[in-house]
C-alpha cells in the first residue's frame, strides 16, 4: 500500500518535471499571446477612456506583422493618410512583431479562438488565407466593396480568382510581389559569355561553363527558399495551366509531366552552393552580388536589399550594373505573385472602421502610399510609375500584361496544412534525393488535403 | 493535536501550488492528450475522436518521424557521452587542489547560465560550413592554423550533421555536469584513498577501482538530467541551423506541424509521445532515489 501511494507521488513529480521543459515548445507561444493580448487591450482602454464615450464606429484595430524597416514606415504613411480622410475614426495599430508573421499569426490565433477579432488582420492573399479563415467563418466576402468601389477594373483579370473561393473575393491585397525572379550576376555572365537562361536546358549549359571557371552557379539558401526554388521550376516546367492545375485536382501530381518537373528539380539542385542549408536568402542573394554565384531564385524583395541604402539594411547596388534580373526560366510571359492583403471579419467590433481602413488599402492613394517605402509595387495597375525604381517600374509592366499565377512557398495556391506537407516531402527530398518517394509523397499530400480525389 | 493542526497548515500552505499545478500542468497534459485523439487540422477546435490514429501514422506510416527518432538517438548518445568525459575529466584536474580552483570552476560552470538560444547563434557563426574564399569561423581558424584536415561542413554535413550540434551542447552542459562530479568526488573520504595507496594501488588505479565505483550514482543522476534535456532539444537546433528536416527532432515536428500546419491533433500526439519518453527515463529513476533516501 505505501509502496503503491510512493509510486503515484513519482509519476506526479515526474509529470511535473517532464512537463516543464514540454511546455516551452507547446504553450510558450500561448502565453506570450496572451501577455501580448493584455497589452494590447490596455491600450485599447486607454484609447477608450480618453474618447470617453466615442461611439463604436470611432475607431478601429488593424493587425498586422509590420514592425520594422519598409514595412512599418509604409504602414505609417497609410495610417496617416486615415487619419486623413477619416479624421473621427481612431486608429489602434496592433503590430506584433515576428519572423514573416509566425508570431503574429499564433497570437491571431488565440485572439480568434476566444472570439475576440480584430477589425482587420493582415493575411497572405490566396489559399493561405481562405483555407484558414475562410474555413473557420471568420471573414466575409468583400465583392460590394469591390464593384463599389471599381477595383476589379483596376486589378489583373487574372488575379481575382487566386484571391476568390466560390466566387467571393475575401480579402484587399495592398502590395504585389513576385516569386519567379532570376537575379543574376552581368558581369560574372560576361566573363563565362553566357546569356541569361530562358529556358532549363540553357540553364545548365550556362551552369556548365560557369562551374568551369570555378564559381556557384545557383546560389540557394536555408529550406523554404527550396520550396521557392521548386515552384518556379514546377511552373516553368509544366506551364501556367498544368501548374493551376495542380492546386485544383486537374493536374495529376502522380504524372509523367510532374516527374519530369521533379527531375529537372533534382538537376537543378546539383548545382547550388553546398552550405545552402546554412544561408539565409540575404546570404545566398549576396553570393550573386559579391561574384560568388551567377544566379539566385528569389522573390523580389531581394530587389529592396540590393539597392536600398546601407543605413536601412540594404546594400546600396545600382540595378542593371551590379546585379540584374529575369523571368526564372521557363516562366517568360508569367507572373507568379504573392501579396499582403486585408480582410473583413464576421464578428469585427467596429465594422465600419474596418470598412474605413479596406478602403484606404485598396485605394490608389492608400497603395502609392505603401508600396515605395515597402519596395513592393500596388495590386492596382494604375499607380504611378514615377514613384518607383527601375526594378519595380519593370514589374509594374509585368503585373499589368503578364498572366497571373499564384506562389505555393508564400500562401497563395495551398493552404497552411498542404503546405507544410509539401514541406515535409521536400525536407526529405533534400536529405535522399529520391524523385520517386518524393512524387509519391507530394500526391499523397495533395489526397490527404482533400484537394485531389 | 499539535501535530495534526500543523500537518493540516502545511497543507493550505501548498494548496495554492497544488491547485495551480493542477490545472496548468495536470489539467493541461489531459487536454493534450484528449487533443492528440483527435482530427483537429485547422485554426478552431476539433473533438471529433479520432482514436489512436495520429499515434499510428506517426510510429508505423511516418517517414519524416522516423528521421526525428535517429537524430535525436545520435544526439542523445553523443550529448551525454561527451558531457559524462568531459566534465569527469574537468572535475578531476579541479579536485587536485591546484590555486584559483574557484576561478575555474565559475569558468567552466558560465556556459550553463547561457540560453540554448543564444550558444546556438554563437556557434552559428562559429560552425559556418562556408569553404574556399567565403569560409569563416572555427573553419578560418583551422585555414589559418594549417590543420586544413580538420575543415568541414558542420551541420550542414549529410546525414551525420545532427552529431555537429551536440558540440554547443556539450560545450554548454559540460561545466554542469563537472560540478555534479566534483561534489562527488569531494563527498568520497580520503581515507579511501589512503587505505588504497597503502595497499600499493598507484593513482589510476585508485580512479579505476576506487573512485569511478563510488561516483556511479552522480553518473547515474548525470545521465538523466542530460538525458531528459537532449529529449527535449529544440530551441538550439533552431538557433544553429533553423527549420530543416535534415536536423529534425520531434520537438521540432511538433512546433511545425501544430503552428505552421495547423494539424494540432498530431502535434498533440508527438507531444505526448515526448512526455511518455521522458517519463519512461525518469520514472525508474526517481523511483530508485526515493527508495534509497527512505531507506538510509
Amino acid at each position: 500500500m505505501k509502496r503503491y501511494g510512493l509510486m503515484v507521488l513519482l509519476l506526479l513529480v515526474v509529470l511535473t518535471v517532464a512537463s516543464c521543459g514540454n511546455r516551452t515548445a507547446t504553450t510558450e507561444t500561448d502565453s506570450g499571446s496572451a501577455g501580448e493580448m493584455s497589452e494590447t487591450t490596455d491600450s485599447e482602454g486607454t484609447t477608450e477612456e480618453s474618447g470617453d464615450t466615442s461611439a463604436e464606429t470611432g475607431e478601429v484595430e488593424v493587425f498586422s506583422w509590420w514592425t520594422g524597416g519598409g514595412e512599418a514606415a509604409g504602414l505609417e504613411a497609410m495610417i496617416e493618410l486615415f487619419a486623413e480622410e477619416y479624421p473621427d475614426i481612431t486608429f489602434n495599430n496592433a503590430a506584433v512583431a515576428g519572423g514573416a508573421g509566425t508570431n503574429a499569426r499564433a497570437v491571431l490565433a488565440t485572439r480568434l479562438q476566444a472570439g475576440d477579432p480584430p477589425d482587420s488582420w493582415q493575411g497572405h492573399a490566396g489559399q493561405e488565407l481562405i483555407g484558414t479563415y475562410v474555413a473557420a467563418n471568420q471573414i466575409q466576402p468583400l465583392n460590394d466593396m469591390y464593384e463599389a468601389n471599381g477595383w476589379m477594373e483596376v486589378m489583373p483579370e487574372t488575379l481575382i480568382p487566386l484571391i476568390s473561393q466560390d466566387g467571393n473575393i475575401y480579402s484587399v491585397p495592398v502590395n504585389i510581389h513576385r516569386a519567379n525572379v532570376m537575379w543574376t550576376n552581368p558581369t560574372l555572365l560576361a566573363e563565362a559569355n553566357v546569356d541569361v537562361p530562358t529556358s532549363w536546358d540553357e540553364f545548365f549549359t550556362a551552369c556548365e561553363a560557369i562551374e568551369a571557371m570555378d564559381k556557384v552557379c545557383l546560389a540557394m539558401g536555408e529550406q523554404w527558399t527550396a520550396m521557392h526554388l521548386l515552384e518556379t521550376v514546377l511552373l516553368g516546367s509544366l506551364g501556367v495551366e498544368r501548374y493551376n492545375g495542380l492546386w485544383t485536382g486537374e493536374t495529376d501530381w502522380a504524372s509523367a509531366e510532374v516527374t519530369t518537373a521533379l527531375e529537372s528539380f533534382a538537376q537543378v539542385l546539383d548545382h547550388v552552393n553546398s552550405d545552402a542549408s546554412a544561408l539565409s536568402w540575404q546570404d545566398a542573394a549576396q553570393l550573386v552580388v559579391n561574384g560568388d554565384a551567377a544566379f539566385n531564385i528569389m522573390g523580389d524583395w531581394v530587389n529592396g536589399y540590393f539597392a536600398s541604402s546601407p543605413d536601412s539594411g540594404g546594400l546600396g547596388l545600382t540595378p542593371n550594373d551590379a546585379y540584374g534580373w529575369a523571368a526564372s526560366p521557363g516562366t517568360a510571359g508569367t507572373f507568379q505573385f504573392l501579396s499582403d492583403s486585408f480582410v473583413l471579419p464576421v464578428d469585427a467590433p467596429h465594422p465600419d472602421g474596418a470598412t474605413a481602413w479596406l478602403n484606404v488599402a485598396g485605394s490608389k492613394a492608400g497603395q502609392e502610399a505603401f508600396n515605395p517605402v515597402k519596395g513592393s509595387i500596388c495590386a492596382r495597375t494604375d499607380c504611378d510609375a514615377a514613384l518607383f525604381d527601375a526594378y519595380l517600374q519593370s514589374a509594374m509592366d509585368d503585373w499589368s500584361s503578364n498572366e497571373v499565377v499564384g506562389s505555393l512557398t508564400h500562401g497563395v495556391v495551398a493552404n497552411d496544412s498542404w503546405k507544410s506537407e509539401i514541406d515535409t516531402a521536400l525536407g526529405l527530398f533534400l536529405t535522399d534525393r529520391n524523385v520517386e518517394s518524393f512524387q509519391s509523397a507530394l500526391a499523397a499530400a495533395c489526397a490527404s488535403i482533400g484537394a485531389c480525389q | 493535536m499539535r501535530i495534526k493542526r500543523d500537518a493540516l497548515l502545511g497543507f493550505l500552505m501548498v494548496l495554492p501550488s497544488i491547485i495551480a499545478i493542477g490545472i496548468f500542468v495536470y489539467g493541461f497534459i489531459g487536454w493534450t492528450g484528449r487533443v492528440s485523439l483527435s482530427n483537429w487540422v485547422g485554426l478552431l477546435p476539433n473533438y471529433e475522436w479520432a482514436g489512436l490514429k495520429n499515434y499510428t501514422n506517426l510510429l508505423f506510416n511516418d517517414p519524416r518521424f522516423m528521421v526525428d527518432i535517429r537524430n535525436t538517438v545520435i544526439f542523445t548518445v553523443l550529448f551525454v557521452l561527451g558531457c559524462l568525459i568531459l566534465g569527469l575529466f574537468l572535475a578531476v584536474l579541479l579536485d587536485q587542489g591546484l590555486r584559483g580552483e574557484a576561478f575555474f570552476r565559475s569558468l567552466f560552470l558560465f556556459p550553463m547560465a547561457i540560453s540554448f538560444i543564444v550558444t546556438g547563434v554563437v556557434w552559428r557563426w562559429l560552425m559556418n560550413p562556408a569553404q574556399g574564399s567565403r569560409i569563416s569561423g572555427l573553419n578560418l581558424l583551422f585555414d589559418r592554423i594549417g590543420l586544413d584536415s580538420l575543415i568541414n561542413s558542420w551541420h550542414a554535413t549529410p546525414t551525420w550533421g545532427i552529431a555537429a550540434i551536440a558540440i554547443p551542447a556539450i560545450w554548454q552542459m559540460s561545466g554542469y555536469t563537472m560540478a555534479l562530479y566534483l561534489g562527488g568526488l569531494r563527498a568520497i573520504p580520503d581515507d579511501l584513498r589512503e587505505a588504497a595507496r597503502v595497499d600499493g594501488a598507484s593513482e589510476v588505479e585508485i580512479y579505476r577501482h576506487v573512485i569511478l565505483p563510488l561516483l556511479r550514482p552522480v553518473t547515474l543522476s548525470a545521465m538523466i538530467i542530460l538525458g531528459h534535456i537532449s529529449l527535449k532539444v529544440f530551441d538550439l537546433i533552431i538557433a544553429v541551423a533553423g527549420k530543416q528536416l535534415a536536423l529534425d527532432v520531434p520537438a521540432i515536428y511538433m512546433w511545425t506541424t501544430t503552428f505552421d500546419g495547423q494539424f494540432y491533433g498530431r502535434g498533440a500526439a508527438i507531444a505526448m509521445l515526448l512526455l511518455l519518453s521522458v517519463a519512461i527515463l525518469v520514472i525508474p529513476y526517481l523511483y530508485y532515489t526515493i527508495r534509497t533516501e527512505a531507506e538510509l
